[in-house]
C-alpha cells in the first residue's frame, strides 16, 4: 500500500471522539504526506493524546476515519508500518535493555538488527542493564530503540524527550532528522515550543478538541499575531491606512507608524510604493507568543484564526 | 555516524507467524519468570517444604495408602498445591503487566492478543510442571512409595488438571490490575486447597463439610491426581468439578480479555 506515492502517510477525516457527553476530539481532518515531520502542539486537554490513541488503534473513533498509508491503524501496527514512543509506555523492570529489544524484535518481519537500533538510540553501553535500574531518559531511549525495530514508515511520538537531558534531546532529534530525510514520516506531540519550531516542517495546533492552525512555524507565527510593520511616515493618515484590506491595527507615534496584519508583505509593498514611508522594519512574534495567542480563551480571534486556517488549508 | 536505516517496502512486511508466539518470546519470558525470587519461592520451594513438614515423618512413611504409602499421598496433594500456585501466578502475570503498562506497549506491536494469551498459558503450565516435578523429586527422596506407572500418571494428572488454575490466574489477572495480585490470591488458594482436601483428607472433616467440599475448585483436581494411587471420593464428580470450574474461569477470563482488548 505504501508503494503508491500518492497515498498520504496519515489521513484523518472528520475524526471525533466522545466519552459520554465529553467531547475529546471534535471533527479533526488532517492529511500528512510521506516524509513530513509534523508537530502536534496544544495545551493539555486539547485532544492530542486522544487523537494519537486513535491513530494507533488504541481507541476507536466515535465518528470519522483514520488511514495510515491507506490501511487501518490495526493493519499498520500489525505490519510494523507505524511505531510509536508513548509518554507513559510501560516497560518490564525485570528484563535487561537488550532482552526487551530482542523480545520486541521477535514480533517484526522483517526486523532491524538489535545491535543497530541500540546504537542508534545511544544505549549500547547499557544493553545488559536491568530496565528497572535505568533512568527515565534511558528508558525513553529504550522506547525509541523499540520503535525503530520495524524500520517504520511512520513514527508517532508523544512527548518523546520527556526526562532526557539537553544532550540526550539533541542527539534524539539529530537521529530523527536523519531518518526523515530518508523518507520517514514523523508526527510528534510536544510541550516544548522550541522543539516544534526547530524540528518540525509543519505545526498543527490543537485547541479545544479542534485544529486551530496548520502550517509552517513562520506561518503559525504570522497567523497568531501577524507581523508588525514599522516605518517612518510623516503625516500618516491613520483612518486611510486602517481602511486598507489586510491591515488589522494602526498606531501612529509621531512620525512612526506601526501596522499589524496577516499579510505583512502586502502592507510593506503598499507603504513603499504608494506612500513616502522609509526605514521600514518587519518583525514577527515568536512561536510562544503565537501559541499563547492561538490557544488563549478568546473566542473571536480563535474563530478568526481557524477560518484563516481553513482558507489556507484548501491551498495545501 | 551510525548507519542509517533505508526505507522498506510495505509489501515485504509480514505479521509474525502464530501471531508472535515463538520460542524466542517464550524463552525470554521463562527466564524473566525464574528471575522473580518471590515466584520461585512460592511455586518451587514452598510446596516441597510443606511436603517435608507433613509427609516425611516415620509414621506416615509406614502407613499404607492404596498402592503406595501415605507419604506418596501427601506428595501428590502437595504437587497439586504447587501446580495450583504456579499456574495461578503464571496466569496472574497479566495483571502485573497491565498495571505497569507493558500490555499497552505490546498493543503497539504486531503481537496478536490471542497469541499473548496463549504465551501466558504456556508459561503458566510450564511453571506448573516444574512445581509438580520438584515436589515429586523431593517426595521420592524422602520416602514416598508408589509404582512408577502410578507416579507418572499422577504427575501427568496433577499437572494437566491444573489448567483450571491457569484459567483462574488469567481471569484474576485481567480482573485485578495490581502489581501484588499474588498477595491476594495466595491466601485464596490456601483456602481452596484446604476446602478441597489437599491439606487434611476430607473424610476427617465430617459429612457436611465433605459434601460442600465437592463443589469447591480444588476437590476435583485432588481426587483425579491421587486416583492412580488411591481411589478416594467419586471420579465422576471430580471430572465434572474440574470441567465446570475450568469453564467458569475460562469464560470469566475471556470476558475480561475481550473487554480489555476493546478498550485499553
Amino acid at each position: 500500500m505504501a508503494e503508491n506515492p500518492n497515498t498520504p502517510a496519515v489521513e484523518l477525516s472528520g475524526l471525533s471522539k466522545r466519552f459520554g457527553t465529553v467531547v475529546a476530539v471534535d471533527d479533526v481532518s488532517l492529511r500528512i504526506e510521506p516524509g513530513e515531520v509534523v508537530a502536534f502542539l496544544g495545551p493539555n486537554g486539547a485532544g492530542k493524546t486522544t487523537t494519537i490513541d486513535m491513530l494507533l488503534g488504541l481507541s476507536r473513533p466515535s465518528a470519522g476515519q483514520v488511514r495510515i498509508y491507506g490501511g487501518t491503524p490495526r493493519w499498520a501496527v500489525a505490519h510494523g508500518v507505524v511505531a510509536s514512543v508513548m509518554q507513559n509506555g510501560g516497560l518490564l523492570k525485570d528484563y535487561t535493555v537488550a532482552e526487551t529489544v530482542r523480545l520486541t524484535a521477535s514480533l517484526y518481519r522483517p526486523a532491524e538488527p538489535a545491535a543497530e537500533v541500540l546504537a542508534r538510540a545511544g544505549i549500547t553501553d547499557i544493553a545488559d542493564r536491568r530496565v528497572g535500574k535505568c533512568s527515565g531518559g534511558e528508558q525513553q531511549r529504550l522506547r525509541f530503540a523499540l520503535a525503530l525495530l520495524s524500520n517504520p514508515d511512520l513514527l508517532i511520538l508523544d512527548e518523546p524527550t520527556t526526562g532526557m537531558d539537553v544532550e540526550g534531546r539533541r542527539r534524539f532529534w539529530a537521529a530523527l532528522g536523519e531518518d526523515s530525510r530518508r523518507g520517514r514520516t514523523v508526527l510528534f506531540a510536544t510541550h516544548y515550543l522550541d522543539e516544534a519550531d526547530a524540528y518540525a516542517d509543519r505545526i498543527v495546533l490543537l485547541r479545544h478538541e479542534r485544529i486551530v492552525a496548520d502550517g509552517t512555524a513562520s506561518e503559525i507565527k504570522s497567523l497568531a499575531a501577524g507581523r508588525t510593520v514599522r516605518a517612518i511616515l510623516p503625516g500618516a493618515a491613520k483612518s486611510k491606512l486602517a481602511a486598507r484590506p489586510g491591515i488589522e491595527s494602526v498606531q501612529v507615534r509621531g512620525d512612526t507608524v506601526l501596522l499589524t496584519g496577516s499579510d505583512s508583505d502586502a502592507v510593506a509593498r503598499h507603504l513603499l510604493t504608494r506612500t513616502a514611508a522609509r526605514d521600514l522594519e518587519i518583525t514577527s512574534r515568536n512561536l510562544e507568543d503565537a501559541f499563547v495567542a492561538l490557544t488563549a480563551d478568546e473566542p473571536a480571534s480563535a474563530v478568526d484564526a481557524h477560518q484563516r486556517t481553513v482558507d489556507q488549508g484548501t491551498l495545501v | 555516524m551510525t548507519p542509517s536505516i533505508s526505507r522498506s517496502d510495505a509489501a515485504q512486511r509480514r505479521t509474525p507467524p502464530l501471531g508472535g508466539l515463538s520460542a524466542t518470546f517464550l524463552g525470554l519470558e521463562l527466564r524473566r519468570m525464574m528471575r522473580n525470587r518471590r515466584t520461585v519461592i512460592f511455586t518451587l520451594i514452598l510446596p516441597g517444604a510443606f511436603f517435608l513438614m507433613f509427609g516425611a515423618n516415620a509414621a506416615v512413611k509406614s502407613e499404607r495408602a492404596g498402592v503406595g504409602n501415605v507419604t506418596a499421598y501427601i506428595m501428590i496433594s502437595m504437587a497439586v498445591y504447587g501446580a495450583m500456585l504456579a499456574t495461578t501466578s503464571g496466569g496472574a502475570m497479566v495483571s502485573i503487566e497491565r498495571a505497569v503498562g507493558w500490555s499497552r506497549q505490546l498493543r503497539l506491536t504486531p503481537l496478536n492478543p490471542v497469541a499473548y494469551l496463549c504465551i501466558k498459558l504456556v508459561l503458566a503450565m510450564s511453571l506448573g510442571l516444574a512445581s509438580v516435578v520438584v515436589v515429586c523429586a523431593v517426595g521420592l527422596l524422602a520416602g514416598a512409595e508408589l509404582p512408577t506407572g502410578a507416579l507418572l500418571t499422577a504427575v501427568f494428572l496433577a499437572w494437566s488438571t491444573s489448567i483450571v488454575f491457569a484459567a483462574f490466574g488469567l481471569f484474576m489477572g485481567y480482573l485485578l490490575p495490581s502489581e501484588n495480585v499474588m498477595q491476594l490470591l495466595g491466601p485464596v488458594l490456601a483456602l481452596f486447597a484446604f476446602a478441597g482436601g489437599l491439606f487434611i483428607p476430607l473424610d476427617q472433616l465430617g459429612r457436611v463439610f465433605g459434601t460442600v467440599a465437592q463443589f469447591t475448585p480444588v476437590y476435583g483436581v485432588g481426587v483425579i491426581a491421587r486416583w492412580p494411587l488411591q481411589h478416594d471420593g467419586s471420579l465422576g464428580i471430580a471430572v465434572l468439578n474440574v470441567a465446570a470450574w475450568t469453564a467458569v474461569f475460562a469464560v470469566g477470563a475471556g470476558w475480561r480479555f475481550r473487554g480489555d482488548t476493546a478498550r485499553v
